[in-house]
């Protein structure tokens, strides 16, 4: 295929694998980026937002012509039950910014603009191209890829594994497991167009100005998992998703559950009307600190997703992508600069930087919390939603009950759920898990 | 209470542009009499509902609107009850938006 060798062979053009391609490529290193699809990004999901400052490390300028929706100005969590939702929404005009902390974006054409960073800065891009197996040497060290292209062997001094979630090369490799049903979420999500005026005013925006929903509850039907709506320039992303390991045991369709969370009453208006373009399904990593493989080997690092480097509980992924992306290409460079080579011992610098970097720190602060909400999925996702809805129902609907006996009935309500000692244990639970 | 008309997964997959491999499969079902709750697990999960029973009972599998998820996958390639790869580079589903 290609005869010259590589310093580093980049596999994957997604957020992860064009961190690390540009890192090292700005960086004079000679990097080739393989990926299986048609253009970088036309394999990718997201819902999506971007997080500026861990770009902003990569590119500092990407503000002038990245494809950019818009830049977030408001937050809203929603609890839903069946016809209701108790919401809590942040919103800020210090957003409104010089330079936003947050945007939502496209992933097909993001990813599209951000390798032609990666390319600008030298690195070679082979699109439609499936890495199938990884090359090792007698001493078991990577060096280099087979591809699905006539004569497509190509050798390297190290291999960037940025996959994503489902790592096929990693597995079999044996370099890591095959994620399992228990730590992947399935998301479903579809691109709902309206004219910007429509979108802006049913969002209580002005100009460039975004917003995002979060909304968990009722509407993943017990299962561990949580809705979306996020707003863009001339589109809504809406999508919902779940554990696997749930959707297997409740047998619930994942297209059945987006179009109930559709017609909710509290999400149905901010998408009438529109015309539906695309429908997407993927997998989010979500066994957090826990479920994270062994990072780096004998020729090999591993990052983005494909190393289960994903914040569920904060919505956080690509950036975690990009950081390990960027940290594993300047580890590699830092040892390829002290000409050293590229085995276990010396990539285990990509570690030692990821582990202080925010990426392992905080997935450490939160590494009790998808076991918890997995065990507890019922409470959490179904119980809870509907105790607090009715509650709010009962403090804010005026009918001549007494607020005594109204609160009566709310607390009532929520003991006869769970039981005082139910209530305290999953309160304590919480706390402890989100310490 | 209201009966709703099922949801048609194929008008959602006919707004995606896909690349077919024609004659490659990516994924397949390995021959079986019984299908195992895994097999039967991937009827509903498939987001794509590529998956459905045949005249005998078993399970089959068609991936041309494959979205490319993994989901059934991480479900029933451990037993060995399918095979699954990615398309050839290039071909599958090609998003527009993602
Ligand atoms: C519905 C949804 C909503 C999300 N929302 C957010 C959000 O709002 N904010 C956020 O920060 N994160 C979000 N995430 C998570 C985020 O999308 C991921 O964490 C991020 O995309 C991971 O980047 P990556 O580069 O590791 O993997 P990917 O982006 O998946 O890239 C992997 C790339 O590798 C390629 N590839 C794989 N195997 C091969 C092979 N053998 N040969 C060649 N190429 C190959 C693929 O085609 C792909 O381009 C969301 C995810 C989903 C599914
Ligand atoms: S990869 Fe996803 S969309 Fe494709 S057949 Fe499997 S479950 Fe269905």
């Amino acid at each position: 295929m290609i005869e010259e060798r590589f310093d580093a062979i980049v596999v994957g053009a997604g957020m992860a694998g064009n961190a690390a391609a540009l890192t090292m490529a700005k960086r004079g290193m000679k990097v080739l980026q393989i990926e299986r699809g048609e253009y970088p990004g036309s394999k990718n999901v997201q819902g999506a937002i971007l997080y500026a400052d861990m770009l902003e490390k990569l590119v500092p300028n990407f503000r002038e012509d990245a494809p950019l929706e818009r830049h977030l100005v408001e937050q809203r969590f929603w609890m839903m039950d069946e016809r209701s939702h108790t919401g809590l929404h942040y919103r800020s005009d210090d957003f409104n910014e010089e330079k936003p902390n947050r945007y939502t974006i496209i992933r097909a054409q993001f990813d599209k603009w951000f390798s032609s960073q990666a390319q600008e800065a030298g690195a070679i891009v082979l699109c439609e191209t499936t890495v199938k197996e990884l090359v090792k040497d007698a001493y078991g060290k990577v060096i280099g890829v087979i591809t699905d292209r006539e004569g497509g062997e190509v050798h390297a001094d190290v291999v960037v594994l940025a996959e994503g979630v489902n790592g096929l090369l990693g597995t079999k490799a044996d370099l890591r497991e095959r994620p399992s049903p228990d730590k992947v979420a399935l998301a479903v999500k579809e691109m709902h167009f309206l004219p910007r005026e429509t979108i802006e005013a049913r969002f209580n925006l002005k100009g460039d100005e975004g917003v995002v929903i979060e909304a968990a509850g009722t509407i993943s039907r017990g299962m561990t998992g949580m809705g979306f709506v996020y707003a863009n320039k001339e589109s809504v992303s809406v999508g919902i998703g779940c554990l696997v390991a749930d959707f297997q045991k409740s047998g619930e369709t994942p297209y059945d559950l987006l179009e109930r969370f559709k017609k909710h009453p509290s999400i149905a208006p901010l998408i009438e009307g529109s015309e539906v373009k695309e429908y997407a399904g993927h997998l989010i990593p979500e066994g957090g600190y826990k479920a994270i493989p062994q990072l780096y080997g004998d020729g090999w690092v591993v990052v983005g997703d494909a190393a289960q480097l994903n914040n569920a509980l904060h919505r956080e992924g690509s950036n975690l992508a990009m950081t390990s992306g960027r940290i594993a290409g300047e580890a590699i460079f830092q040892v390829k600069s002290r000409k050293d080579p590229m085995t276990k011992e010396n990539l285990a610098l990509y570690k030692k930087m990821l582990d202080e970097s925010f990426v392992i720190k905080d997935l450490k602060k939160y590494k009790d919390m998808p076991d918890l909400l997995h065990i507890q999925s019922q409470n959490f996702f179904l119980t809870y939603p509907q105790l607090i809805n009715k509650a709010l129902q009962n403090f804010v609907r005026v009918d001549g009950t007494p607020k005594v006996d109204k609160e009566k009935v709310t607390i009532r309500s929520f003991v006869s759920a769970r039981s005082w000692a139910g209530l305290f244990g999953d309160a304590f639970r919480f706390a402890r898990a989100w310490r | 209470m209201t009966v709703e008309a099922p949801i048609r997964v194929e008008d959602k997959l006919f707004q995606n542009r896909y690349l077919v491999d024609v004659g490659n499969a990516h994924i397949r079902v390995k021959p079986h009499t019984k299908p195992s709750a895994e097999l039967l697990a991937l009827l509903k999960v498939c987001p794509a509902h590529c998956y459905e029973l045949n005249t005998n009972g078993q399970v089959e599998v068609t991936p041309d609107g494959c979205v490319e998820c993994g989901t059934c996958r991480v479900i029933a390639e451990g037993n060995g009850d399918i095979e699954w790869d990615y398309p050839r580079g290039g071909y599958g589903v090609l998003f527009k938006f993602g």
